[in-house]
Order: structure tokens, then sequence, then C-alpha cells
């Protein structure tokens, strides 16, 4: 019968029961663990809040002195102490959307290549240069815009736009053209930020359901249609995410559009004039600045920036989470 | 609309597509090109070994730029490795939390902020209340901009550990941090040092942050406390001068650069195949 | 865990009233398991012999892992799990005693459906991971290559591995990885070792070698074994008890429950009225 004291015949009790950790030891263990993680994850939002901080201290003195007028005047006048970042706000804003009616059509297409269209041996290599662009320095970029944009632009581009196809007189095309411009600003972030709206399109294109697409084409739509009717609407907002998201590079981007934006305080509504974004702009009087004051007014641009940022990045990944959180990805 | 013209319509639609893929792939193609080429002409030994000349002077080299950049990268790991592997477990093991979820949509902000931002940041804290500029400064700016990335690819490697693994060891006895870090991180663990080198050659390019905190230096220095140089600074010196020499030099520092940056980005797609989600599914 | 008095009246599973038995190595005494809210083990009160093998069978989804689980506190590593009552191993509480969750693992070894070597470990290593973490109190070098070969020569590995124990467990089939899961969980010498459905994922061959195994064990150590697969059950156990929707219905002597079953819904179970 059996005895359930007995051992095995020869062998001492359980290995593990001589030395079983006391309770105390594997509890303090993981609890210091636990403590060590936490600490880590905590960072992050520490660190943005000191950010916060730290160009709040930057800025306060040019923001306080100048006020409101600060993002609506365009007069920056260092001697005299005045500060009005408006064309900085302008260039931001019109080399963005640019960059955004160049690259947005270019990624949906590239991701809805990628997600529904291309055999299967094509996608991984597309989707890898894609995603590769994302992978080059800006300072390269800007090189490249140099020597082979900024020429290109100068000619054969701008007269082939101006005289060939006579949009010369347009005020969009106006004025003398050094290649240095707004566009060549814009051009080049559209390629910086192509890679980003179109990895976030092809991640929610991937998250909408088998049966949304096969119950498209069981109702006899063809191909385009499907992902016209069936796949995109599902997307939508997260495609709107995308490009959000893709915005929110583009409005940040220093070195490569400082190279190639000419760098001057103008509002103008050609696309070939010279100009300066909110980033270009500190990073090019940076060394330059002469007073406290001047070196205030720099950073309040870059709160300014901060903020803006901040708010278009979060509502962008609010959308694509939206329409991922369903699919588990 | 007639069916025929429908499919019609759906085909030069899809056709369209092709084209889009195509524009999108041109333009990495044509810089890879034209850096190759313009790069391939300077880059010799000396590139790698000489200090560079005064600016319009032939020859010279990069000598303390890529060392710069490589005691820059490296402070930049002391603080974005273990912040981004510890953030990116918590995330993995507490994953429903609020808190995981906080930090996580925090650190996707944080990635997203210009780099200048972050410069400045490093330049109130670490440059001004010293007064000079220093290596230091330059990476820790690096090294906070390390962190979401490092974050992200460390949890979704953890995640990939199957939980059977992790329960195995939980039955044997193992305590939960034991578990976690012996038995979870250690199968993670390629995974996670592919997506911080991926990360290192991210950092690695950024100039902007550099121009508040590291500055930059024509002379040889290895000074964590003064200015240093930086391949990405120095191409960008080197581009805006009008002396074509000095552009010879910013399109082979170009070419350094970028050839580190492919490298580890095809190490990294091999090494991870199933993550760019397309084909795996 | 707090004693919760339990309102509802139970009757107690069938036992069939055998030669009289030694104290019972394991018991359980009104168990009952939650996820959250929900509750997937009411009030099971069994006992399991020494060095004897005990199959659970059951339709999917009626509690036979959880119930396994609970015997070695790794159902509550589940977010929101929670357990009630007790089980007693050798006399001791496990959940209401001094036993920390990490004692009782080391006591109670369990082998999960799927093989899970640990993929960085070779196989030696793998094979005693579980004494590793005793750190200082632990075996030598030369006492733990003794354990592993120990070990994998009960599961019947080690021919198969003897010169390449350096290897990584990767390199092994999906039936010698398995083996190599019961050799670690083996290598601590527990008094009862738990198998959940342990050939559910391998050929037919593998499952036989290792119904060999686990039929060999019974002289040196309890077993208590999970299975979906009737046949298995009679092949290997002593004893089977059949759980239905969270309760266990009955427990008896392995011939007793498939010949003769007491309770009618055993009975429609193990004929295959229902599955």
């Amino acid at each position: 019968m059996t005895d359930a004291t007995a051992q095995l015949p020869g062998v001492t009790p359980p290995r593990a029961a001589r030395a079983a950790a006391p309770l105390s030891a594997s509890l303090f263990g993981d609890r210091i663990y636990q403590a060590v993680i936490t600490a880590f994850a905590v960072f992050i939002p520490l660190l943005l809040i000191l950010i916060a901080i730290a160009i709040g201290i930057a800025a306060w003195p040019a923001l306080s002195r100048s006020g409101l007028s600060f993002v609506t005047s365009s007069e920056w006048n260092v001697a005299e102490g005045k500060f009005g970042v408006a064309p900085a706000i302008y260039g931001t804003l019109v080399s963005s959307a640019i960059a955004l009616i160049l690259a947005t059509p270019l990624a949906l297409g590239v991701s809805i290549f990628l997600s529904e269209i291309a055999p299967k041996w094509l996608r991984q290599p597309v989707a890898f240069l894609v995603d590769l662009l994302a992978a080059v320095p800006s300072v390269v970029y800007g090189l490249w815009g140099i020597f082979v944009l900024i020429p290109l632009l100068r000619d054969p581009v701008g007269p082939f736009v101006r005289d060939t196809l006579g949009l010369g007189k347009t005020p969009l095309f106006s004025g003398p053209n050094y290649g240095y411009s707004m566009l060549a600003a814009g051009i080049i972030l559209a390629i910086m930020i192509l890679p980003f709206i179109s990895a976030v399109t092809r991640e929610v294109l991937l998250a909408v359901p088998r049966s949304q697409r096969d119950a498209a084409l069981a109702l006899g739509a063809t191909r385009w249609e499907m992902i016209r009717d069936a796949v995109l609407p599902y997307a939508r907002s997260g495609i709107i995410g995308g490009i959000i998201l893709g915005l929110g590079r583009a409005l940040g981007e220093t070195m490569a559009v400082m190279m190639l934006i000419g760098n001057r305080a103008e509002i103008s509504a050609s696309l070939f004039a010279p100009g300066y974004t909110m980033a270009s702009l500190i990073a090019n009087q940076f060394s330059e600045a002469t007073s406290d004051l001047h070196l205030s007014a720099l950073m309040a641009v870059g709160a300014v920036l901060f903020v803006v940022t901040l708010i278009v990045n979060a509502i962008a990944r609010w959308l694509v989470w939206r329409v991922t959180r369903g699919s588990g990805r | 609309m007639k069916r025929r013209t429908r499919h019609t319509k759906s085909h030069v639609m899809l056709g369209l597509t092709y084209v889009a893929a195509l524009i999108a792939t041109l333009p990495l193609l044509l810089i890879l090109v034209h850096l190759l080429s313009e790069g391939a002409k300077y880059i010799r030994p000396s590139f790698f070994t000489e200090m560079p000349r005064p600016i319009g002077e032939p020859g010279g080299g990069m000598a303390n730029a890529i060392v710069g950049t490589l005691i820059l990268i490296s402070i930049a790991s002391v603080i974005g490795l273990p912040v981004g592997i510890g953030a990116g477990l918590f995330l993995a093991e507490k994953r429903g939390s609020t808190l995981a979820t906080v930090v996580r949509f925090l650190s996707d902000v944080l990635n997203g902020l210009p780099s200048i931002v972050l410069g400045i940041f490093a330049w109130q804290f670490l440059v001004r209340p010293v007064g000079h500029f220093s290596a230091l400064a330059g990476g820790m700016a690096l090294g906070a901009m390390m962190i979401p990335l490092v974050t992200r690819t460390t949890e979704e490697m953890i995640r990939l550990v199957p939980v059977s693994l992790r329960e195995s060891a939980l039955a044997l006895g193992y305590t939960r941090w034991r578990t976690s870090l012996t038995i979870v991180l250690r199968t993670a663990l390629p995974g996670i040092v592919t997506g911080a080198l991926v990360a290192i050659a991210r950092i690695a390019g950024e100039t902007a942050p550099l121009l508040f905190t590291a500055l930059g230096n024509q002379f040889w220095s290895t000074s964590l406390k003064g200015p240093i140089a930086a391949l990405p600074l120095q191409i960008f010196t080197y581009a805006i001068t009008p002396y074509d020499t000095a552009h010879g030099q910013a399109w082979a520092g170009a070419v350094v650069l970028i050839v580190v940056v492919l490298i580890i980005s095809l190490l990294a797609r091999f090494a991870t195949r199933s993550r760019f989600g397309l084909g795996a599914d | 865990m707090p004693a919760v008095a339990d309102p509802e009246p139970v009757a107690a599973p069938l036992q069939v009233a055998e030669s009289p038995r030694a104290p019972p190595l394991l018991e359980t005494k009104r168990l009952n398991a939650y996820f959250g809210e929900a509750r997937v083990l009411r009030n099971i009160t069994a006992e399991i012999q020494d060095r004897e093998i005990t199959a659970v069978i059951g339709p999917s989804g009626c509690g036979k892992s959880t119930l396994l689980r609970c015997l070695n506190r790794m159902h509550e590593t589940a977010p929101g799990a929670s357990v009630e009552g007790d089980v007693t191993l050798d006399g001791m509480s496990i959940y209401k005693g001094d036993l920390s969750a990490i004692a009782v693992r080391r006591h109670v070894g369990m082998v999960f459906q799927r093989p899970t070597p640990f993929p960085t470990m070779s196989i030696r290593d793998n094979v005693v991971a579980g004494l590793r973490i005793l750190g200082r109190d632990g075996p030598s070098r030369a006492e733990a290559d003794a354990i592993a070969e120990e070990s994998l020569k009960r599961c019947g590995l080690w021919t198969e591995v003897e010169d390449r124990l350096r290897e990584s467990a990767l390199a092994l089939s999906g039936g010698q990885q398995q083996r190599l899961c019961i050799a670690r969980a083996l290598a601590t010498q527990p008094r009862v070792l738990l198998l959940d459905e342990p050939t559910a994922s391998l050929d037919p061959l593998s499952t036989q070698t290792i119904e060999e195994l686990v039929h060999e064990l019974r002289k040196e150590i309890t077993v208590i074994i999970v299975t979906h697969n009737m046949q298995q059950a009679a092949r290997v156990s002593d004893r089977t008890a059949f759980m239905l929707a969270g309760e266990l219905i009955e427990i008896a002597s392995t011939n007793s429950i498939f010949t003769n079953p007491k309770d009618s819904r055993t009975e429609a179970y193990v004929t295959g009225r229902f599955g």
C-alpha cells in the first residue's frame, strides 16, 4: 500500500523544499522590480513636463513683453525689441500645406497598393523602400536639396512653369525665382513625411476586417469600388490621423527646411518666394542672437511650435487609435 | 454606370496605385544614387583619420566628427536604453492599466515632438546654467529622443514572447521579476537589440538638437564638458559654405552616415521580418 | 484567502467506497475559482492519493485546466482571477498557511499543453532551470549535471540527447521538447506533477512515448493529468475525475468510471453522447 509520506528510496526530500525562498525575500524582489520599471515608465510623462517647463521659462521674457502681438505682428526688429512671428507661422503653414498636398495622394496610393493590390513578393521590398525614407537624416535631405532640387527648380522647372505653362503671371508663381523657396521646402517636406503617412495608413487599412471587403465583393463591386466604398470609409478617421501625423512632422522639421527655404522674413503669395518657418527661424538665428531678449524670443517661437505640434500629434494619435483598437493590432 | 466602364475605371485606378508606388520609391533611389556617386569620390581612408582642414582647403577628413558622434550616441544610450527598455517592460506587463495607456500615449507624443524642441529643452537645463555648450547636453537631448523609439520596440518584442513561456517559469517556482528578466527579456533580447540599433541610427543623424547643445567643434575633443563635433553638424556646416571642396567633404560625410543607417535598417528588417506587418499577414 | 461561507448546499461528488485508503496526499476543500465575477469552479471537494495517476476528464470549458492551475497556485497569476476554499498538500494548506505561492510551485510541478522549452537555454540548462533559482543553496555545477542526467533518463530522453546537451532546446522535435519539459519539472523533485493536456499538440508516436513515461512515473510520484481524450485517460490513469460546468461530478477508479459510472451525466459523457 502506498504511504503518503514515503519518499523515493535513497533520495532526500524534494530538493526545492530544502531551500524554499523565504516569503519576504521573493516579494521584496518583485516589489523592487515593479518599482523600477514603473519609475522608468513614469519618467516619460515627467520628461514631457520638464520640456514644457524648460520652454516656458526660456520663452517667458519675450512672451510677456510682446503678448499676443507675438503671433500677429510681422515686425521683427531685434534692436527695438519687437518680435512678431507672423511670417514664420505663415511659412510653416504654407510649406506644410504644400507638403501635405503633394504627399497625401502619393501616400494613400502607395498604401492602397501595398495593402490591397501588390503581389506578395513585391510588398516587402516596396514597403521597405518607402519606410526607409524615414531613416534618411534631415541634413542629408537638405544636402541633396541644395545640390539637386534647387538647381532643378531654378532651371528647368521654374521657367517651364512660368513661361511654358504661362503661370508666371499668377500670384502663385510670380516674382523672382532663386530656387531657394517655399516650393523647394514644400517638396522636400513632402518626401520626408511620405513614409509617416504611408505607415499609418497601411496600418489602418490592414485593420479593416476581411468581412467588409468580402461583403462588398459579394455584392458585385469591382476591386476599386470595394476599396473606395468599403475599405476607405471604414479606415477614414485613421487615414485622417495619418495625414495629421504627417502634418505634425512637417511642422517641426528643421534642417532640410532651413537649408532650402531661403530664410527671409517675408509673407508672399508666390511659391517661388523665399520665406522661413518657425523651426528654421530658431535654428538660423540662434547662433547670432544678440541679446537675452532675442534668445528668449527665439525660445518663444519654440514654445509656439511645441504647443502646436503637441496638439496636432495628440489628435493624430487619438484618431488612429480609434480605428485600430477594435482589431487588436 | 455600365459594367465595362466600371471595370475599366477599376483597372485605371489600380494602375494609378502602381504609379504612386513607383513615384514614392523614386526619391529614395534618386537620393541614394546621387549621394553615392558624388560622395564616393571623396571617401578615402584619410576621411576617417584626418582632422578637418580650414574651410576652402582641399583634403582633410572628419575624424573628430565621427568620434564625436560615437560619443554622443553613447551618452544618449546611457539614458535612452534603460529608460526605454524599462518603460517597454512596464507597458508590456501592465498592458491594460490606466497608467500604461497614458504612458504609451505620451510616449508617442514625445516621439512626434520636433527635435529642435528637445534641443531647446537640453539648452535650458544643461547649457544655460553652466554657461557653455557640452557633449553631455547633446547626448542628453539625443537620449530623450531615443526613449520613445526604444520603448515602443521593446514593448512589441516582449509582447511577442508567448504567455506559456512566462507561465512555465512561474510554475517552476520562478519569482515574477526573475521570470521577466531572465526568461522573457532574454528571449526577446535579439529583437530589442535590433530596435535599439535602429533608434541609435535614427538619432545619429539628428542635427537640430545639437545646434543648441554640442555646437560642433573644429578641433579634436573628446571632453564631455565642452563642445564636440558631430557628423551631421559637420555635414551641415560644409554644405552651406560656397566652397566646392567643403561640399565634397559634406557628400562624403553624408555617404558615411547613410551607409550606416542603411546597413542597420537592412539588418533590422532581416532580423524581424514580420514586424513590418505586410508579408506575414 | 478570506474564508467565505458558501450558502448553497452542494452534494458531495460521488465517491465509490473501496478498500481503506491511506490519508490523501492532496485534498481540495470546497474549492471555488473565479475570473473576476464569473465562477468557473464550484465547490470542488476531492481527494488525490499518493503515487497514483488521476485523470481529469470533461467537455471543453468544464474547468479541468482551472482546477489544475489551482493546485499549484497558477490560477491567481491571471489578472482578476481569485480563489476561495482551500487545498492541502500532505496536510499543509496551500492557500491559508505559511507557504508562499512560489514554495507551493516547487512542490507541485506543471507541464503545459504546448512544449515550452526556454529558447535561450541549452538542453541541459533547461532541465535544471528550476534549480538555478536556489542560488547559493542550489546544487554545484557537477551536482546539476548529475541531476540533469537523472531527470533525462527518467524521461527516456537521455540517450537521444546525451551528446548534444549544450545545444539549444529548440533543435528537438515536439515530442522530445515535451519530454524535456517533463524532465525539467521533475528535476526539482516535486510531490505532485500536474499535466495539462500534455500530448494535445503532439503526433501519435510522441503521444504514446509520453503516455508510457507517465505510466512509469506512477511508481515515484503523484500525477494528475487533464485530458480531453478519454482513451488516454483509460490507458494511463488509476483514478478518473469527471467534471462538467465547473463541478466535480464523479471521481472513482478509472475502471468504475468507464464501465460502471454512477452519475448519468458521467455515463453520457464517457459513452460519447456529448463531448
